[in-house]
C-alpha cells in the first residue's frame, strides 16, 4: 500500500508542478489544486498508513489511527480550499481587467 | 497564566470581526477611528509585553490549557516581544498614513483586513508550534494579498497574481516539510523538536535535513532571499504607500522564522542533523544585497527604488545573522529593527512625493512639481539612515554588523558587499533626491499637511530614539541573542508549562 500512496503523491506532484509552469492562469490554478492534493495526502500519510485502526478511544483496543495527522490535514485542506477560491476570483478579475489570462503578464516597463 | 501574551493576537481579531459585523453601518470615519484606537491599544500591549519579557524567563501560554507538546503554545521571550513591538509600531504608523492619505477608500474591507494582517504578524511572532506558524503565515499572507490588491488596478493585479501564486507554492512546500518532520519525530512543537532532533538515529537524519532545507526555502521566500526574491520589487512598488510601509515587516517575518527555527531546532546543538546555516545563507544573502543595490541604481520609478532597498536591507540582515554567533545575531537584530522603520519611512515619503506630482507619479526621469521643505528633509533623513551615514541608526547598525562579522571566514566578502552596496544605494538615493526634490525647486510647493506628515515624523522619531538609545537597545539585543541561543532553557521552560494533558 505504501507504494500505491507514494506513487499517487508523486504523480499528483509531478502533474501539479507541470501545470504550475504553464502560461494560462487556469492551468496554474489546476496545478495549484493538484499540488495541494498531493501535499495533503503526504501530510496525512506522515501519521503512518494503517488499515482498520480505530478512530475513537475504546477499551481493549491497542492500535489507533493517528488523530494529529488527521487534524493537520483538515486544517491544511480548509486553508488551501480558501486560498484556491481566492485565486480563482483573482484570476477571473485579472482576466477581465487585463484582457488576457496569461499567468505571467509582462508589464509595460520591467523596472 | 499571563493572559497578556495572547492579547496581540486576540485584540486585532476581535476588532476585525467587529468592523466586519458593522459593515456598511460604520462610515469610513468610524472605521478609521476604531482601527486607530485598536492599533494604539495594540502598541500599548506590545510595550507591556516587552517589559514583561525583560525578566529573561520565557513565559508560556498554553492554548486551551492543553499541555505541550501536543497542546499548542504561545511563547513570550525577548525576541517575540521585540518583533511584536515592531509590528505594532509599524501598524500604527501605517494606519495613520492610511487615514491621512485615503488608501482605504478603494476597498470595502480595508480596515478589517489591516487588523487581520496585524493578527497574523503577531501570531507568527509569538507561536511556539511549527504548524501554528504555518496557520499564522497563511493568515498574514491572505490579508497581504487583499491589501496589495485593493483597487484592482492593472499593475496591482499583475503583481498580485504573481505574488499570490508564488506564496501558495511556498505554503505547499511548508506543508511538505511539516509532514516530513512530523513523520520522523512525531511532534511539531518547536521546543520538543529542539530536544528530539539531536537524538535522531543516523538513518533519520536525511529526511530531517531535507525538511530543514525545505523550511529554509519557504522562509527564504518570505525573507526575499536570492533566488526567491523576484516577486518583491513588482509587488511592493505596485502597492499603495502605507500598505508597502506595512509590508516592510513581511520580509522580517521570514528572517525571524529562520532565526527561530534554525537556532532552536536545527542549531549547533543538533549536531550532525543540522544543515550548515552559514554555508547556504551567507552567499545567497550577499547576492540579494548586490541585486538590491544594482536594482536600486537601475530603477526608473521611486517605488521600485524603495523595493530594491528593501531587498538590500533584508539581505544585509540575513547574511550577518546567518553567522549564528551571539554578537552577529545581536547586531543583525538591531539592524533589523532600525531598517524596518527606515524602509517603511522610505515608502511613506515616496508616496507623499508621488502624490504631489500628479500624472508623473513616482517616475524618476522628470523633475515634476516642487516639494515642500519638510518632505525634502524627510527624504534626506531616510536616505541617510538607509545608506548608513552617521549619526543615525543606519550607521550604528551597519557598524555593528561589520564589527560582528569580523572574526568569521566570510568577513572579507561580507565587508566588501555591505560597503559596496551602501555606496551604490547612496548613488541611487542621491540621484533620486536630486531629480525629484533639488531639480524641482522652481515654483511654489503646496504646503505639507499635518495629517500626511504625522506618520513619517513618528517613524523619524523612532529612528532618532534608536540612534540616541543605541547603547541600551544593543544591550537588550545582546540579552535577546543569548536567550535565543540557550536552547535547553527554552525547551525546559516550554515543556514544563502547567495545564491539563
Amino acid at each position: 500500500m505504501e507504494l500505491l500512496i507514494a506513487t499517487g503523491i508523486g504523480v499528483l506532484t509531478a502533474a501539479g508542478v507541470y501545470l504550475l509552469l504553464r502560461e494560462r492562469t487556469f492551468s496554474v490554478l489546476l496545478g495549484l489544486t493538484l499540488l495541494s492534493y498531493a501535499v495533503n495526502l503526504f501530510v496525512f500519510a506522515s501519521g503512518r498508513l494503517t488499515v482498520g485502526a480505530a478512530p475513537r478511544i475504546q477499551p481493549g483496543i491497542e492500535q489507533y489511527a493517528d488523530p494529529l495527522a488527521q487534524a493537520l490535514v483538515l486544517t491544511a485542506i480548509v486553508i488551501s480550499f480558501a486560498m484556491t477560491a481566492f485565486v480563482v476570483v483573482l484570476a477571473i478579475v485579472a482576466h477581465g481587467r487585463l484582457g488576457d489570462d496569461r499567468a505571467n503578464p509582462s508589464a509595460e516597463e520591467d523596472i | 497564566m499571563n493572559h497578556w501574551i495572547i492579547a496581540p493576537v486576540l485584540l486585532p481579531a476581535l476588532v476585525a470581526g467587529l468592523l466586519m459585523l458593522g459593515g456598511s453601518a460604520f462610515s469610513l470615519r468610524v472605521q478609521r477611528a476604531v482601527g486607530l484606537l485598536a492599533s494604539a491599544a495594540l502598541l500599548a500591549v506590545a510595550v507591556v509585553l516587552l517589559d514583561q519579557s525583560a525578566s529573561g524567563v520565557q513565559q508560556v501560554y498554553a492554548l486551551g490549557n492543553w499541555r505541550p507538546p501536543f497542546g499548542i503554545v504561545v511563547v513570550l521571550d525577548r525576541l517575540s516581544a521585540v518583533m511584536v513591538l515592531l509590528a505594532a509600531t509599524l501598524g500604527l504608523c501605517a494606519l495613520i498614513a492610511v487615514a491621512a492619505g485615503g488608501a482605504d477608500t478603494q476597498g470595502r474591507f480595508f480596515h478589517p483586513l489591516f487588523q487581520f494582517q496585524l493578527m497574523g504578524l503577531n501570531g507568527a511572532f509569538l507561536t511556539g508550534d511549527l504548524f501554528n506558524l504555518f496557520v499564522f503565515f497563511e493568515v498574514l499572507l491572505i490579508a497581504s494579498y487583499c491589501l496589495l490588491l485593493t483597487g484592482n488596478t492593472p499593475s496591482r493585479l499583475r503583481a498580485g497574481l504573481h505574488y499570490v501564486v508564488v506564496n501558495l507554492v511556498g505554503s505547499a512546500l511548508f506543508l511538505i516539510a511539516v509532514g516530513l518532520l512530523y513523520a520522523i519525530t512525531g511532534t511539531l512543537n518547536l521546543a520538543d523538536l529542539a530536544l528530539k532532533v539531536p537524538q535522531l538515529p543516523p538513518q533519520d537524519r536525511l529526511p530531517v535535513e531535507s525538511a530543514a532545507l525545505l523550511l529554509l526555502t519557504v522562509f527564504g521566500l518570505k525573507a526575499a532571499l536570492f533566488p526567491l526574491f523576484l516577486w518583491l520589487p513588482p509587488a511592493y512598488s505596485a502597492a499603495s504607500a502605507p500598505v508597502a510601509a506595512l509590508f516592510a515587516i513581511m520580509t522580517k517575518v521570514g528572517i525571524y522564522s529562520i532565526l527561530r527555527v534554525f537556532v532552536t531546532v536545527f542549531g549547533p546543538a543538533a549536531g550532525e542533523a543540522a544543515p550548515l546555516l552559514a554555508s547556504w545563507i551567507v552567499p545567497t544573502g550577499l547576492l540579494t544585497v548586490a541585486w538590491g543595490a544594482l536594482g536600486a541604481l537601475a530603477s526608473r520609478r521611486l517605488g521600485t527604488l524603495a523595493a530594491h532597498l528593501t531587498l538590500l536591507s533584508a539581505g544585509t540582515t540575513l547574511s550577518v545573522a546567518a553567522l549564528a554567533t551571539e554578537p552577529a545575531v545581536s547586531a543583525s537584530l538591531y539592524y533589523l529593527v532600525q531598517s524596518t522603520l527606515a524602509t517603511a519611512l522610505l515608502f511613506l515619503v515616496c508616496g507623499t512625493i508621488a502624490q504631489r506630482r500628479g500624472a508623473l507619479a513616482d517616475s524618476l526621469r522628470h523633475a515634476g512639481a516642487a516639494q515642500p521643505l519638510v518632505v525634502g528633509a524627510l527624504f534626506l533623513l531616510t536616505a541617510m539612515t538607509i545608506v548608513g551615514i552617521p549619526p543615525l541608526s543606519g550607521f550604528i547598525g551597519k557598524l555593528m554588523l561589520l564589527q560582528a562579522s569580523f572574526p568569521a571566514g566570510q568577513a572579507v566578502a561580507i565587508w566588501a558587499v555591505l560597503l559596496g552596496s551602501s555606496f551604490l544605494a547612496l548613488v541611487a538615493l542621491m540621484r533620486a533626491g536630486m531629480t525629484l526634490i533639488w531639480a524641482a525647486r522652481r515654483g511654489a510647493a503646496s504646503p505639507a499637511g499635518v495629517g500626511e506628515m504625522t506618520a513619517p515624523v513618528l517613524l523619524v522619531l523612532g529612528i532618532l530614539a534608536l540612534s540616541v538609545a543605541a547603547g541600551p537597545v544593543k544591550r537588550f539585543m545582546d540579552a535577546t541573542a543569548a536567550q535565543l541561543g540557550d536552547v535547553q532553557a527554552y525547551a525546559g521552560t516550554v515543556l514544563a508549562a502547567p495545564g491539563r494533558r
